[in-house]
């Protein structure tokens, strides 16, 4: 029972970033049905970027509340992330919009294999470890048998931070003209541009709000593990993506509610299964949510144009 | 010609009770008919009267909610079209079809779209590929018969000076000739065609009614055709079938479908007995 | 676009002076293309951290490098606007009599001119090029480097002409291809060192175990369409990667299989003794008998590869593979079971990869999952999009450009005295290849001959251009 609920914890804790990092997919997708191979590298990027602000704060500027140390690190990394999304979308994707289909996923493969190799040459190969911090716990029961269930500090603030962005987010797509206009892309794209939409614009927009998330991700990511490798961007982008599928892609409730779930899986699949095997329990939920049931929980089902 | 067009009691394909539901939605409602053998039969009614639909479910695209559609070939071989897999709609029962917006294979040849829709045959003849593969003298000649079938084809509708050229490159009329040659090259029984005269000028739709009365004429090939120009189901049907909102509303031979209240209600978008104030109105 | 439309009217008209060139926008948009750079430097560049003895973070700034970096951009943005602004002038002076039709039709037909060419020299080169490099290098043993080099392209190029059978033909997109190129390697691995059977009843067998894997995987996923497919096939390459690495008892783990046996000259080994394949023909040893042996092995497989396929394509089975990805729907409509067409191309472009599979373990006599990850599909996939889809020679091609490019980043070492010592050019490799990828779809992102050759001819054979071909769903 205790261990349960402290893999509960722990699964939705991990489910949230997961939930992130899945809603750049998801939007993408929607929006121009391409798979943004590269967002998991621009998580992982994200991180880095969030670990040197965090040690110019602390260690050169001498901040030592970590609350607002890290509050400016998510600001920072926010911003400088969508920035890359930004860039991305303009050098990699526009140019091949409306071209060959296969086209935009071969250049965000490249994106993808750039990006990680990107990090490595200018950061190093090694695994980078952020300092210690916010290791506190708040004990919520002991069991019989001495096994306390915890809720740390660092688990606390990821469900907090990422409640508040995603309502916030919410709020920007479902009831602002931005969100209007990427609603009305996703629906189609031509009669947007015809009714005056900004197509172009508004898809950047879409790049730059994924990556934002992807940023907050990638904070999260860097505060729960404390060590982030340049290597670090295709298994969660996978599993991010998978949440994606799995919560019915295009649908962005879909893409949080579907990163919960792999974050449980996976924390369950470790705690009773093996956890060797946790990352093929993940790819296999995968392939098995897209041939079983490829519209996922939430997303509407697709009836074959003849 | 025989028996009196429509030959209803020789019916090549019948379609009983059949009921399409797209969740809420009633697609076709209950719709039973028959097309004879060797005739054409139309298929008309308003947009959104879910005449595709019905084209979709006999072609094997769509598995009907309810219902049966029966395909009978003259040796007596009966096809229940719903429970067959989608391609042996056309494989077994030798169901062929065109589509509304045209599907050739617009990056291959125009003849090579004519052998693909040999592809059954030639598959046998090829042993399944591995004949084909070491080049056995029985696969070339089944090769050489193939070609020579689609150049028939090609010069019956005046393509034959294009074979080598990518489908995709002809003009809007040729690219649904072929299609209509290419649905006939696997020699089907029902040759089922959805609105071949759209976006045809007068001249090309004269040439289309023409080559549908010779294929209805020369094969062994009944017609069920879904069409808006008046002009070309008036023209070349035997039996026409009037559909609106998913539901049969007329059925008959094209002289009583003319005369026929409802139908020139439903095509008017008014009630029954709204129809002579509103003919006298427009001077019909 | 049968005949190139005479230059319009219009375009000849403004014979007017030449516009005067906007030299303060040029500065201004490379300004903002330096400072977004700026952006993107600060802070993954302009601070690298560095692990101290007391393994804490510490921070070393470069912003010298962020300023070059920014200055670099800046310059090269100013030098293309420049360019373009002045090629632009030009053209509204003399507009070119290609300049009408080349905006509609934007696949000009360079690969038609190259592919007729190509094609002998391709063979010719690879027939004769252990000799050629034997020559330029002045001896066997010198040689070595070049001929391990062919041997990696040709690999390549075998694979990709294995993909191209699923992704060009058949218009799958599969993002799994080194799953087979696994099963071909362990099939022989472990054949070969647990029952001690020989390479050539392993390749075969090989081959059929990947073809087998191939329609295994194939027939749950194969009525999946386009990204979805390739997502699924990816999860399945890299659900076969993490057993192989986590099945212990069955595929020796992470740390692979090794000691396996080398590849014989059908049956004479590559030995100094006097059974061995030098002593027998009378030569004197040298261990380049065995590398030129297996380079010509990688040729044959690979020769093989393109003959089958260039023969499947003007068989029925072949015309359904590319009916199929032109119109799926069409092709339900004309009774081609589907289903199977698709199984048959992912299952024979499984069992190439099989055969590459053996031939990688056979070579490397040493086999660990790490050489069967996604960054392989990548590259494969890859030299398939970019040589053109379907296209036998572009893909051979782009497997010289994808794969001898980076190679050639080797023989750099001379910039380090350039860019100061430590400086690696090797570790640039994937940097670039990323990058690579990305412009070259930039620059032709149907490869690089989108044409498709007919499968048979009436009359005359014309080649269709690739704005009409389709690149399949599935």
């Amino acid at each position: 029972m205790e261990v349960f609920a402290q893999q509960l914890i722990n699964g939705l804790t991990l489910g949230s970033i997961y939930g992130l990092i899945a809603i750049g997919y998801t939007m993408v997708f929607g929006i121009i049905g391409m798979i943004n191979f590269a967002h998991g590298d621009v998580f992982m990027l994200s991180a880095f970027i969030a670990l040197i602000t965090f040690l110019i704060l602390t260690t050169w500027l001498g901040i030592s509340s970590i609350a607002l140390a890290l509050l400016i690190v998510l600001v920072v990394a926010m911003v400088l992330t969508a920035l890359w999304g930004w860039s991305i979308e303009r050098i990699a994707y526009r140019p091949l919009r409306g071209s060959f289909r296969l086209a935009p996923l071969i250049s965000a493969i490249g994106v993808s294999i750039f990006l990680s190799n990107f990090v490595q040459v200018v950061q190093g190969a090694r695994n980078k470890p952020t300092p210690p911090m916010m290791r506190e716990v708040i004990v919520l029961w002991t069991g019989e048998n001495g096994y306390a269930v915890a809720l740390s500090y660092r688990q606390i603030v990821i469900m907090a931070v990422t409640a508040v962005l995603l309502a916030g987010f919410w709020y920007l797509v479902q009831r602002t003209p931005l969100g209007r206009a990427q609603r009305a892309c996703e629906q189609d794209r031509k009669m947007a541009a015809l009714l005056g939409i900004d197509v172009d614009r508004t898809i950047s927009l879409t790049f730059v709000l994924g990556a934002g998330l992807a940023a907050v991700a990638g904070t999260m990511y860097l505060l729960y593990y404390g060590v982030v490798s340049f290597a670090d961007g295709f298994v969660p982008g996978v599993k991010a993506f998978t949440a994606a599928v799995l919560g019915g892609i295009g649908s962005l409730p879909g893409a949080v509610l579907g990163g919960l779930i792999i974050g449980l899986v996976e924390t369950f699949w470790s705690a009773y299964f093996s956890i060797e095997y946790k990352d093929v329990a993940a790819f296999s939920i995968l392939a098995i949510v897209l041939i079983f049931m490829p519209s996922g929980i939430l997303g509407r089902p697709e009836v074959e144009k003849v | 010609m025989g028996a009196p067009s429509p030959r209803l009691d020789d019916p090549v394909l019948t379609v009983d009770h059949v009921t399409m539901r797209f969740g809420g939605l009633v697609a076709v409602n209950d719709l039973t008919f028959r097309a004879g053998r060797g005739d054409i039969t139309a298929l008309i009614g308003p947009n959104g009267a879910g005449k595709t639909t019905v084209f979709n479910c006999i072609t094997g695209f769509y598995k009907p909610t309810e219902g049966m559609m029966t395909l009978r070939h003259r040796d007596g071989a009966e096809f229940l079209l719903e429970r067959l897999p989608g391609y042996a709609v056309n494989r077994r029962a030798r169901v062929a079809r065109t589509f509304q917006n045209i599907r050739l294979f617009t990056g291959m040849t125009v003849l090579e779209n004519l052998l693909v829709a040999q592809h059954n045959p030639m598959m046998r003849a090829s042993g399944y590929t591995l004949a084909g593969l070491v080049g056995l003298p029985a696969y070339r000649r089944a090769e050489k018969a193939a070609i020579d079938k689609a150049v028939e084809w090609l010069t019956r509708i005046h393509l034959i000076h294009r074979a080598d050229d990518p489908a995709g490159d002809l003009p809007y009329g040729d690219q649904r000739r072929l299609e209509i040659a290419r649905a006939m090259c696997t020699d089907p029984v029902l040759l089922c065609l959805d609105e071949p005269a759209a976006g045809l000028n007068p001249r090309e739709s004269l040439a289309l009614n023409d080559l549908l009365r010779a294929i209805r004429d020369d094969h062994d090939t009944s017609v069920l055709l879904i069409e808006h120009d008046m002009s070309v189901v008036m023209e070349i049907s035997d039996h026409v079938v009037v559909l609106d909102y998913g539901t049969k509303i007329a059925d008959g031979t094209p002289a009583e479908i003319q005369s026929d209240q409802s139908v020139i209600a439903a095509y008017l978008g008014v009630e029954d007995e709204e129809v002579e104030t509103v003919e006298a109105e427009v001077g019909v | 676009m049968a005949t190139p439309a005479p230059a319009p009217a219009i375009a000849a008209a403004p014979a007017a002076a030449r516009p005067p060139l906007d030299v303060a926008g040029i500065v201004r948009d490379a300004a903002l293309f330096a400072l977004v750079t700026f952006g993107l430097c600060v802070p993954i560049i302009a601070f690298r951290t560095d692990l101290s003895e007391t393994s804490a973070l510490g921070l070393k700034p470069r912003w010298g490098l962020v300023a070059i970096l920014c200055g670099l951009v800046f310059l090269g943005r100013l030098a293309q606007r420049a360019v373009v602004a002045n090629r632009d002038a030009r053209r509204a002076l003399t507009p070119a009599p290609r300049q009408a039709t080349e905006a509609v039709d934007a696949t000009p037909n360079a690969g038609q001119r190259v592919s007729g060419l190509a094609l002998p020299l391709f063979l010719g080169v690879a027939a004769t090029f252990p000799l050629l490099a034997v020559l330029g290098t002045g001896g066997l043993g010198e040689s070595r480097y070049w001929v391990d080099l062919g041997i990696l392209i040709l690999t390549y190029v075998m694979l990709g002409w294995g993909l191209n059978i699923v992704v060009g033909l058949a218009g799958l997109l599969d993002l799994g291809y080194v799953a087979f190129y696994a099963v071909g390697a362990y099939s022989y691995a472990l054949l070969s060192t647990t029952l001690g059977w020989s390479f050539w009843v392993c390749l075969p067998l090989a081959g059929l175990f990947a073809g087998l894997w191939g329609m295994i995987l194939g027939f749950p996923v194969l009525r999946l369409r386009g990204d979805y497919l390739a997502i699924v096939t990816l999860a399945f390459g890299e659900i076969i990667r993490l057993v192989l690495i986590n099945w212990q008892d069955f595929s020796g783990g992470g740390a692979g299989i090794s000691s396996i046996p080398r590849a014989t000259f059908f049956g004479i080994p590559f030995t100094a003794d006097e059974d061995g394949f030098a002593a027998r023909l009378g030569l004197p040893f040298s261990p380049m008998h065995r590398v030129i042996f297996l380079y010509y092995l990688i040729l044959a497989l690979a020769l093989v590869t393109n003959l089958v396929t260039l023969r499947l394509r003007r068989l029925p089975i072949g015309r359904a593979w590319e009916a199929l990805r032109e119109d799926e729907i069409a092709c339900r409509s004309l009774g081609i079971n589907t289903t199977n067409t698709k199984l048959t191309a992912f299952a024979l472009g499984a069992m190439f990869g099989g055969f590459a599979g053996s031939f990688f373990a056979v070579r490397q006599g040493f086999v660990s999952p790490e050489s069967f990850n996604f960054l392989e599909s990548a590259i494969i996939l890859a030299i398939v999009v970019l040589g053109g889809m379907g296209s036998q020679i572009g893909v051979a091609i782009a497997a010289v450009a994808m794969v001898g490019g980076p190679e050639m980043l080797r023989n750099l070492g001379f910039l380090s005295a350039v860019f100061g010592e430590g400086f690696d050019p090797n570790e640039y490799r994937l940097l670039l290849f990323g990058l690579a990828m990305v412009l070259m779809m930039i620059w032709r992102p149907r490869g690089l001959i989108s044409e498709r050759s007919p499968s048979l001819v009436l009359k005359e054979r014309k080649r269709i251009s690739g704005s009409f071909v389709k690149e399949g769903h599935g």
